[in-house]
């Protein structure tokens, strides 16, 4: 019996801290959607939606109602377990990578060894949403955007595992927490400095991977309409758009703990000792969550920033991209690393070989 | 040696950063943005909007039924019946005109030997239901009525340009 009440406590506690993640993270997701809107037209110099509460800040709760009331259509042809089944394989992959990511220190729903494998294997699992979209839809646009996206998704994901063999490289360690524990003692130990080409392949590889602009050739609404998500509304539809977000915001939160050090603080060694025991501002200048979401804001914004700067990529320079620069530009880093990690270079590799 | 320029040029994302800083200038620029029931731009005293039949300031309508602006309307959105009025003066008994086939391209007005028929400023209309967008000539008689001092205006700025 008390056996029992443990194991309750036990999976009432985790489910606590999973709403805890899930529900900011869907608030962040719905205001993500004003934010794109806002930032995109203010770089095109308009307003963008300005009307649904002050400056435009229900917007999100507008546009929420609405796809609740609409219709799930469901197409004849389509297989209907799949058709509504893809949504969810989308915003549970997208949802469940969130179950290792460190958001301070030790504040991590589960502390995995093997976090860094984790995060690949769930990641690479949300294509299968959009292929199973795709395909169920029954539709020859759907089919091509999965195609698409499978392809490109497929060939991110080697650059994307490359870059992150640099990373388990330099620290040393799967766990997402000693990731960011590796890179702590200032500014210049973040992993960003050494792993810099494989920063930026990672970067644009996780660009890719979620199917944003200027790799958004899955949704190709010029070309193939809307590409794998073209039969779906209402819920069904938002589903997607929230798994799309969610993994954005995964993404940007992946980055910043591999490579910008996650919760640490750029003014770590920077300022004395004595500034991070100050009485308010110490915390706040200190490593914290606050830091994180503030890294993980500036990868957001640059998702926006990408898409209101680039047009989409042709598709065969997509592939291009990925097999013939990203793969062997990572490749070359990693002998590279390899070599610095044999010697030992300062600041970032001393005696870690030893 | 371009070649290898290229490379570098394109390996450290020279051209996409200077893409991105043009976008990130314009997100800091002035907006071109109206917010229109508030703020309305200005229009010019030739704008096509409503149509409208004018009346002399005696009262008796302009319109002596010539017909010009019926030929003259590519959209055939004008429909004239017309018959002789016992002073001897030809008017029309019906002067339709179809707004749900107006292309409001002005040549009616421009036909009009009397300044009879014209678009008025006017732009901010609606019908509620069918056949309230198709004009007589008693509601076009009627909104020259109602705004025969801003239409007499707006010809009065435009008439040395005629």
């Amino acid at each position: 019996m008390a056996e029992w009440i443990h194991l309750a406590q036990e999976l009432g506690w985790i489910l606590l801290k999973i709403v805890v993640i899930v529900l900011p993270l869907m608030l962040v997701v719905a205001y993500l959607t004003l934010a794109e809107r806002k930032i995109i037209s203010y770089m095109q110099v308009r307003l963008g939606p300005n009307r649904v509460g002050p400056r435009g800040s229900l917007q999100p709760i507008a546009d929420a109602v609405k796809l609740m009331f609409k219709e799930i259509i469901l197409p004849s042809g389509a297989n209907r377990i799949l058709f509504l089944l893809s949504p969810v394989i989308s915003i549970a992959t997208a949802l469940a990578a969130w179950a290792v990511i460190p958001f301070d220190d030790g504040a991590v729903l589960s502390e995995v060894n093997a976090g860094l494998l984790y995060v690949l294997a769930v990641t690479s699992l949300g294509v299968y949403g959009v292929i199973i979209a795709g395909w169920s839809s029954n539709s020859k646009y759907a089919l091509l955007g999965a195609m698409r996206s499978a392809a490109q998704i497929v060939a991110y994901e080697i650059a994307m595992g490359f870059a992150l063999v640099g990373v388990l490289m330099a620290a040393g360690s799967l766990n997402l927490g000693d990731i960011v524990r590796a890179q702590s003692g200032g500014f210049w130990h973040w992993f960003m400095w050494p792993l810099l080409p494989l920063f930026g392949v990672y970067w644009i590889s996780g660009v890719a991977e979620t199917n944003r602009a200027p790799f958004d050739v899955a949704e190709g609404e010029s070309e193939i309409v809307a590409g794998f998500h073209i039969e779906y509304s209402g819920m069904a539809f938002a589903v997607f758009f929230l798994a799309e977000y969610a993994n954005m915001i995964l993404i940007a939160g992946l980055t910043s703990v591999m490579f910008l050090g996650g919760w640490l603080s750029p003014l770590e060694g920077i300022l004395p000792e004595s500034a991070f025991a100050l009485p308010v501002i110490g915390p706040l200048l200190g490593g914290g969550i606050h830091w994180f979401i503030l890294k993980m804001s500036f990868f957001l914004f640059c998702y926006l920033w990408f898409r209101a700067t680039f047009p989409r990529y042709r598709y065969d320079q997509i592939m291009r991209l990925g097999w013939k620069v990203f793969l062997p530009l990572t490749i070359v880093w990693l002998v590279v690393l390899g070599v610095a990690i044999y010697i030992g270079v300062p600041p970032w590799f001393e005696g870690v070989a030893g | 040696m371009n070649h290898v320029g290229q490379v570098v040029k394109s390996l450290f994302l020279l051209e996409l950063l200077r893409g991105l800083r043009l976008t990130g200038r314009y997100l800091f620029s002035r907006k071109f943005t109206l917010r229109y029931p508030e703020e309305k731009t200005p229009l010019s005293p030739r704008f096509r909007g409503l149509h409208a039949l004018r009346r002399y300031p005696n009262g008796e309508e302009r319109c002596i039924a010539c017909k010009l602006c019926e030929v003259v309307c590519p959209a055939l959105a004008i429909t004239i019946e017309s018959e002789q009025r016992e002073d001897g003066t030809r008017r029309t008994t019906r002067y339709d005109i179809d707004l749900t086939k107006c292309i409001f391209c002005g040549y009616c007005e421009e036909s009009c030997p009397v300044d009879s028929i014209v678009e008025t400023h006017i732009f901010e209309y609606h019908g509620e239901k069918r056949g309230d967008l198709y004009m007589t000539k008693e509601k076009l008689l009627s909104v020259g009525d109602k705004y025969e001092k801003e239409i007499a205006a707006a010809r009065e700025q435009d008439a040395p340009f005629r």
